[in-house]
């Protein structure tokens, strides 16, 4: 698409996860770099640039000896990952050091590319909050101010663990250890940026806060953390979006994301991944549920070359809640590699997975799914369903389930099926006036309805786009 | 103005088989059409060869519609020229309601960066829907998405009210009907009947002529067209079978 059509389009309709809205660049002006490749000088170069505490410093060499450590999980996972070549990285590339809280103060070349995103529009329109990072650091943060008056922190991790460390310190690497797998331990080691969010007891923040996550550098790996608090019986939700150029090399992005849901608490984690077909998106994330709380993860994964991410529930309190909504579409060249984690942790739990792959051309989508009820729980219930649907005959689909129910008053149902789209089917449409395309991306578009619904309409309407993008290509 | 079918050939495009050998039939607007005929007589394969569907080769003659070609059209451009097939089996599509399915069929023939307004679709589809007595709630399910073989078939003329098409194919309609959706579907087809609209019914039972009255009865018959007459005609196959027509054939061969 060229920039002229681009820019005529509706810039309302302009979110985050049109693929070809996100494919332009900047030129870089950095004022920290910590260069190339990575050795323990690259992390006192981003320890010293951020004026850390020492306890943060400790624990990023620590972190980075782990990451050294351990073996790529090549074992079980795609071999692709071997094209990972670290010393070749970016790990630290930012313009300064505290985000702005006003709009007019963001660089005009940031400003001009979240702009183009439709960042601060969606701001006005229905968001509490928003978080906007560039490269390795926030640029952009604000949150309406009844928020802030209630007790209500967003701030970037670096902001959280040195403002507010009686809370950050207690929770910090607790969900997901240093030595989870190899690359929570790398982003142990270089983290910056992310968000850290607190909600105090009972407060309920009726809008979404949202971060954007941009890529503008080549050869640069993006490794923000975050870390959201949802204190007894508080509501939040929040929405992630990203997406980044599409450069010749390959570009690195490793997230650690950590919840806590307090007693009661609802927390609702929502993301669109749209990076380009040369990101690496190898992402940790789980949340701790406590008594009563209920966590949601609804995760949407479209774009990057490979992405693994797995988001977890641990159900820790009785009655806890925990659900995995997930999306994914696999077209030429990407390998989705996605799925869920709940681990019972207490009577009464229950746990729901809810999985949608759509494979394009060569594309591949792969389902990884750990449920596990020990035998002395009671009570813990778990349903998975995992669909997918495959397009061309070039396209792939695996489903890796490991579900592990013990005891007697626990119960598990799993479903999974595989499906293609018939020739009768289009034929039925393209008599009815559609062209193949257009039969294409409805019955693509009906496969993932149920789930679609469960997304903000602004990410609905803009998935639907997508789809039908991703169809057109696909036929003839 | 009609739907001209001249010395139409078609074959199994997996393995060859000849179905159709030689079909001539002329459908003009504002004439009801009927097709009857044995199992096996390649009915259901001429609806499919009409609306293009891909399991089929036109090996030689021409399917030309109000004087135009359609053979070498897609199936979706026949469609907006104005042809409209009920299938025998209509397709489930899940996931994607009755409405939004009319909606984008109907937007699908708007010239483009025309958009449908919305008002007036759903007044026009309230009304094609009461006149089928089907409830508003169908409009939020699937497409034929668990549906009984009576509500598919509904659906099919449900579309063909709303889609206006200057020739409708009706495949095997009747089955899988009771007698009072029957009377509906048929009470649907009838009040479509006017002097721009030709109708081509492809029926094995006569019962669904009682209701829609054709002005011509055609007899199919290993692929061609054996014998053509009135509306008493059906009368008379459903009274003496259809052997007799196979034994006039055998006796024009031999003769």
């Amino acid at each position: 698409m060229s920039t002229e059509l681009l820019e005529a389009t509706d810039q309302a309709k302009q979110i985050d996860i049109d693929r070809t809205a996100g494919n332009f660049s900047y030129p870089e002006q950095h004022t920290f770099d910590a260069g190339t490749g990575l050795s323990h000088a690259t992390v006192d170069y981003i320890s010293d640039v951020k004026n850390e505490p020492d306890w943060i410093r400790e624990y990023r060499h620590k972190a980075l000896d782990v990451f050294l450590s351990k073996p790529m999980p090549t074992h079980w996972a795609s071999h692709d990952l071997e094209n990972i070549i670290f010393q070749n990285i970016r790990y630290y590339l930012a313009n300064g050091q505290k985000p702005t809280r006003s709009w007019e103060e963001v660089p005009d070349d940031v400003k001009k590319t979240f702009e183009r995103l439709g960042i601060p529009e969606q701001e006005r329109k229905f968001l509490a909050g928003v978080e906007a990072q560039f490269d390795s650091e926030a640029v952009y943060s604000n949150m309406k101010k009844a928020l802030g008056d209630q007790g209500v922190i967003f701030v970037g991790s670096t902001e959280g663990l040195k403002e507010h460390p009686e809370i950050f310190r207690k929770w910090f690497g607790k969900v997901i250890p240093t030595g989870d797998n190899k690359f929570s331990a790398l982003n142990s080691a270089v983290f910056s940026g992310g968000s850290f969010i607190y909600v105090p007891p009972g407060v309920k923040v009726k809008h979404p806060l949202q971060a954007y996550f941009r890529i503008n550098a080549e050869n640069f790996g993006q490794f923000e953390r975050t870390l959201i608090i949802a204190d007894e019986g508080s509501e939040v939700m929040y929405m992630e979006g990203c997406t980044a150029p599409k450069f010749e090399t390959a570009t690195l992005h490793s997230a650690v994301v950590e919840l806590v849901a307090m007693k009661g608490a609802k927390l609702q984690y929502v993301t669109v991944q749209n990076w380009s077909a040369n990101v690496f998106n190898l992402v940790t994330k789980r949340a701790i549920a406590h008594e009563e709380a209920e966590v949601k993860w609804i995760d949407c994964n479209i774009g990057s070359r490979l992405t693994m991410k797995y988001p977890g529930v641990v159900l820790k309190g009785r009655k806890a809640r925990g659900e995995v909504i997930s999306i994914a579409l696999a077209s030429d060249g990407q390998h989705q590699d996605t799925g869920a984690k709940m681990i019972h942790a207490a009577d009464e739990t229950t746990s729901n997975i809810v999985s949608k792959s759509i494979s394009v051309g060569t594309g591949r989508a792969t389902y990884r799914g750990l449920v596990h009820i020990p035998k002395h729980l009671k009570g813990c219930k778990n349903n998975t369903e995992c669909d997918a649907l495959l397009i061309n005959s070039t396209s792939r689909t695996d489903t890796y389930p490991a579900i592990t129910v013990r005891g007697t008053g626990n119960s598990s149902q799993h479903e999974a099926s595989v499906s293609q789209i018939s020739a009768e089917q289009i034929f039925y449409m393209q008599q009815r006036g559609l062209t193949e395309a257009q039969a294409m991306s409805l019955s693509v578009n009906g496969f993932v309805n149920d789930l679609v619904r469960q997304f903000p309409m602004e990410y609905s309407v803009e998935l639907k786009r997508l789809i039908d993008l991703e169809m057109e290509g696909s036929v003839g | 103005m009609s739907l001209e079918i001249r010395n139409l050939h078609a074959r199994i495009a997996a393995n060859g088989t000849e179905i159709l050998r030689g079909l001539d039939l002329t459908v003009e607007a504002g004439k009801v059409h009927a097709i009857m005929g044995p199992n096996g007589s390649g009915k259901s394969t001429l609806s499919k060869v009409l609306g293009g569907h891909p399991d089929y080769e036109v090996t030689e003659g021409e399917v030309l519609l109000d004087g135009v070609n359609v053979l070498g059209m897609e199936p979706d451009v026949r469609s907006r020229a104005g042809l409209f097939l009920a299938f025998q089996y209509p397709m489930e599509i899940p996931g994607v309601s009755n409405a939004n399915f009319l909606r984008a069929a109907l937007q699908a023939r708007l010239p483009e960066g025309e958009e449908l307004e919305a008002t007036d679709y759903y007044a026009r589809l309230y009304e094609k829907m009461d006149m089928l007595e089907m409830d508003r709630k169908f409009t939020a399910r699937s497409v034929n998405d668990g549906f009984s073989g009576g509500e598919k078939k509904r659906n099919e003329i449900l579309q063909m009210l709303m889609l206006e098409p200057k020739y409708a194919i009706l495949d095997e309609t009747d089955s899988g009907l009771d007698i009072d959706a029957l009377k509906i579907v048929s009470s649907g087809v009838n009040a479509m009947r006017g002097p721009g609209r030709g109708f081509l019914v492809i029926t094995h039972y006569q019962r669904l002529l009682d209701y829609i009255v054709p002005d011509v009865v055609h007899v199919l018959v290993g692929g061609r067209i054996e014998h053509t007459g009135g509306k008493e005609l059906a009368l008379e196959l459903e009274a003496k079978g259809y052997d007799w027509i196979k034994d006039d054939i055998a006796q024009a061969v031999s003769a």
